[in-house]
């Protein structure tokens, strides 16, 4: 038997085919409803796996090859970092506040990612599109881990970062990030998809990383930077998979067009209320800014996300139904945010300021139609308050919004100077909201949001609002992690460390 | 105006973040001590899973394990992400050269074909079975409970896949496209693979993240790779001058050794905890591994004929063996 017969060339695809889906069988044994007991309950209909298009085809060994060349550059530098003080290389103190809100809120959600993928790489029956999650389980327990690792550092000399295992869990900001994803969580595994594979990684990451890495870039966060730069590569095939994922269940089955819109609506102002954040950050926690809000929406809102639902719109997909309360919120969240934040800030493990003339001046140019007519006057009256040494603190209790669980602080998207707020019954109990958007999503899923664990009547149940009491659960330190900027110890000390005075340079 | 940062001597405020200092003492933590413990959400869980409204997002009542403190179960390896891929990638590396060196000898062509046949006969259809492993590893990551215990699951997941994808490279190189569709039909419908196949189908229907654990990473893959890759392999066919295909699968054997001591680590401490615990999985290791045993009988045969039955008594015992270091007698 001559054995030299020419192998046969095996194109990319049938390679992969063979390395993978190939892998899998039909069961005899135990049927498939037993195997994968999750994937018919939401009414999205499947009729052939084989369909899934394979959005990268990366097999183990290449996987392990190319993580491991850029964790070893990854850790070089944030080793090299850690032993210079490159900590004091950042603009300005005040920069740290982004950082703490980051570790606190979102990188407990690429954990919570890592779990949520783990899951749907076991529930769906098609082998493509298990491997495509399994390989996005490990890249995001590898942005947890980075990103701890990242910040580490910065926990040794500053304030607000050593309790953010616990701030996670309890205190009252974390739990809008926190209930965003424990809600994608307990959703099927396609409702998770279209969640966080497509509606967070693919419509809404641009606005969460790209302000973040740039901002601190131009701030000198070489850490930040790094594991940003770091995970770039990873995110690339996160999008493709959220896109593959949307456009296999539309072709699937017409059917499930109005399921798959009704997640993209519920999910786009999901994901809209959490980026408030990144609008604060990027308009008053960056001592040298990047861009404004405004203008990171014109480029990755307004601009990409037009042209993704332009592409979608061929398989009748329009855009959310958000969309345009989102836009008319965008001259204002930030301002309305950060207010909310410093009249809380004796109960937030971060600092906020009031913002200096030099600010506001960037501000309203950036804010033409809004800074100076709703929010200047605002600042001014609580600088005031300051120079009288009256720190304006608001000890009242938040209204929660039931669903998004920020405190509800907007205003009528065609009123700015009424303060929005809706409600609803539900049982005969009664419940409020932030917005139509979020009363929506209560009114499709009530039975869900009715359980939402909400912190501030939390607060009152179990500590009969003695704040102190509340301030040792959530492990604040009162006088170290809170307040205002000016007058902390984390002024003080980066300024004493860096021998520089604080100018806003 | 510049300053040189590493000549500022500044005394850090603290050593590590809270929840590590409660744990370890007030002391700089390790990176995987870091990157691993308490980074699950623990409390104040939002709503309950529209999947199985009896569960709780995170639950610790999902298995029959009772565990006062789930972070007891540590890896000692320590593997996080990184240090994970940093080892796995060496390992490629070598399996690599390995691969390399077979084929650029033509070693594959000079193995007698009696043998060629063995090797693709038993290792071929093993390629499903890794498979199986994977997604019952991938299920343990996924509802598993505190990341010190699941997240070695997913890199052993991970390794699962990994060692399926170089089985259909062996199999490509020894028998072409033709030696993968043998195999796939002979995992299907062979009365040889059906018993295994059978006991892979039965562990994927199990949702107890723990008493998985037990029916895949101890129980099958403690026979089945001590069996294979050591006897069958290593063993047998190098004898007869089939050592290629043990470069082949020096990754598995490689590998094996290394996940066994995690394995254990975590049989012991969880047996350790309680009698219940190590009642049940007493229960569980005896059940599964009389049933692993008896399936994995046939596909010896394939290469050990007539020495198969002993052979598999044998590991059988070295298994027990192994397991009574934990704490567990079987
Ligand atoms: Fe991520
Ligand atoms: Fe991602
Ligand atoms: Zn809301």
């Amino acid at each position: 038997m001559d054995m030299k017969v020419a192998k046969k060339k095996l194109g990319l695809k049938e390679k992969y085919r063979l390395m993978t889906r190939d892998l899998g069988w039909e069961p005899s044994y135990r049927t498939k409803d037993e195997v994968f007991p999750y994937v018919k309950y939401e009414g999205i209909k499947v009729h052939d796996w084989d369909k899934w298009e394979d959005p990268f085809r990366l097999t183990m060994d290449a996987y392990w090859k190319y993580q491991a060349e850029k964790e070893r550059k990854f850790y070089a530098i944030i080793d090299a970092h850690a032993q210079n003080n490159g900590h004091l290389n950042i603009t300005d103190g005040r920069y740290l506040s982004a950082l703490k809100v980051f570790l606190q809120a979102i990188s407990p959600g690429e954990y919570a990612a890592h779990k949520g993928f783990s899951r749907v790489g076991r529930e769906f029956p098609g082998v493509g599109t298990q491997v495509a999650c399994q390989m996005q389980a490990i890249d995001e327990i590898r942005h947890a881990q980075t990103q701890i690792h990242a910040l580490s550092n910065y926990n040794k000399y500053y304030n607000g970062f050593h309790a953010f295992a616990d701030a996670r869990d309890r205190m009252w900001y974390n739990t809008v990030a926190r209930s965003f994803f424990d809600d994608a969580m307990s959703a099927g595994p396609f409702e998770f998809m279209i969640a966080i594979g497509f509606s967070f990684e693919y419509v809404l990451t641009n606005l969460l990383f790209v302000p973040f890495m740039s901002g601190a870039a131009y701030n000198g966060d070489m850490a930040t930077v790094t594991f940003g730069f770091s995970a770039q590569s990873d995110e690339a095939r996160h999008m493709t998979l959220g896109l593959e994922c949307i456009k296999f269940m539309l072709e699937q089955d017409p059917d499930n067009l109005p399921i798959v819109q009704g997640w993209l609506d519920k999910w786009f102002w999901r994901g809209f209320r959490v980026l408030g954040l990144v609008s604060t950050m990027m308009d008053y926690m960056l001592p040298k800014r990047v861009m404004s809000w405004r203008e990171a929406w014109e480029i990755y809102g307004v601009e990409n996300g037009g042209a993704l639902f332009k592409d979608l719109a061929r398989y009748g997909i329009r855009p959310p139904k958000g969309w345009d309360d989102a836009e008319k919120s965008i001259d204002h969240m930030s301002h309305q945010f950060m207010l909310g934040l410093y009249q809380w800030s004796f109960g937030t493990s971060l600092h906020s300021w009031i913002p200096s003339d030099e600010d506001m001046d960037w501000l309203s140019a950036k804010y033409p139609t809004t800074f100076d007519k709703y929010y200047r006057p605002r600042w001014d009256h609580i600088r005031k308050l300051a120079a009288e040494g009256k720190q304006f603190k608001n000890f009242g209790l938040a209204k929660l919004c039931q669903t998004c669980q920020l405190p509800v602080v907007f205003t009528e998207p065609d009123d700015p100077t009424m303060s929005c707020h809706r409600e609803t019954s539900y049982k005969g109990e009664k419940y409020h909201f932030c917005s139509d958007g979020c009363q929506h999503v209560f009114e499709n899923e009530p039975e869900k949001y009715v359980q939402a664990w909400l912190p501030m009547p939390a607060l009152f149940r179990e500590f009969e609002g003695d704040v102190g009491a509340w301030m040792d659960w959530v492990s604040l330190r009162d006088g170290q992690d809170n307040g205002d900027y000016v007058g902390s110890i984390d002024q003080r000390n980066f300024e004493q460390w860096r021998g520089l005075a604080t100018s806003n340079t | 105006m510049q300053i040189d940062l590493r000549t500022v001597s500044i005394q850090p405020l603290r050593n590590t973040f809270d929840h590590l200092a409660r744990r370890f003492g007030d002391k700089p933590a390790s990176r995987y001590q870091e990157g691993s413990y308490d980074i699950q959400a623990a409390e104040n869980l939002h709503y309950k899973p529209t999947w199985d409204p009896d569960q709780d997002l995170y639950d610790t009542k999902i298995t029959k394990i009772v565990m006062k403190d789930w972070y007891a179960l540590k890896d000692p390896r320590q593997f996080y992400y990184s240090t994970y891929t940093l080892a796995r990638a060496r390992q490629q590396d070598t399996t690599e050269a390995n691969f390399a060196f077979v084929e650029s000898r033509g070693l594959a062509d000079m193995l007698p074909p009696a043998l060629r046949d063995t090797a693709l006969n038993v290792l071929v259809p093993l390629r499903h079975a890794a498979w199986g492993a994977n997604q019952n590893n991938t299920l343990i990551c996924g509802y598993g409970y505190g990341a010190v215990f699941t997240q070695p699951c997913i890199y052993h997941a991970m390794d699962n896949l990994g060692i399926a994808q170089y089985l259909s490279r062996l199999g490509l190189l020894l028998g072409d496209t033709e030696a993968l569709d043998a195999g796939k039909a002979a995992w299907l419908d062979d009365p040889v693979w059906q018993a295994l196949r059978r006991y892979v189908e039965d562990t994927l229907v199990l949702r107890d993240p723990f008493e998985a654990f037990v029916a895949q990473n101890v129980a099958l893959d403690g026979l089945l790779y001590p069996l294979v890759y050591g006897r069958i392999v290593d063993d047998f066919l190098s004898a007869q001058g089939a050592s290629a295909v043990a470069m082949l699968t020096q990754f598995m054997t490689d590998w094996f050794d290394e996940t066994k001591k995690w394995v254990d680590a975590v049989l012991k401490v969880a047996a350790a905890e309680s009698d219940d615990n190590r009642a049940v999985l007493q229960d569980w290791i005896a059940a599964w591994s009389a049933r692993a045993a008896s399936a994995l009988l046939p596909v010896a045969e394939i290469a050990l004929g007539a020495n198969a039955d002993a052979a598999v008594g044998e590991e059988l015992a070295g298994f027990r063996a192994r397991i009574q270091k934990t704490g567990i007698t079987i």
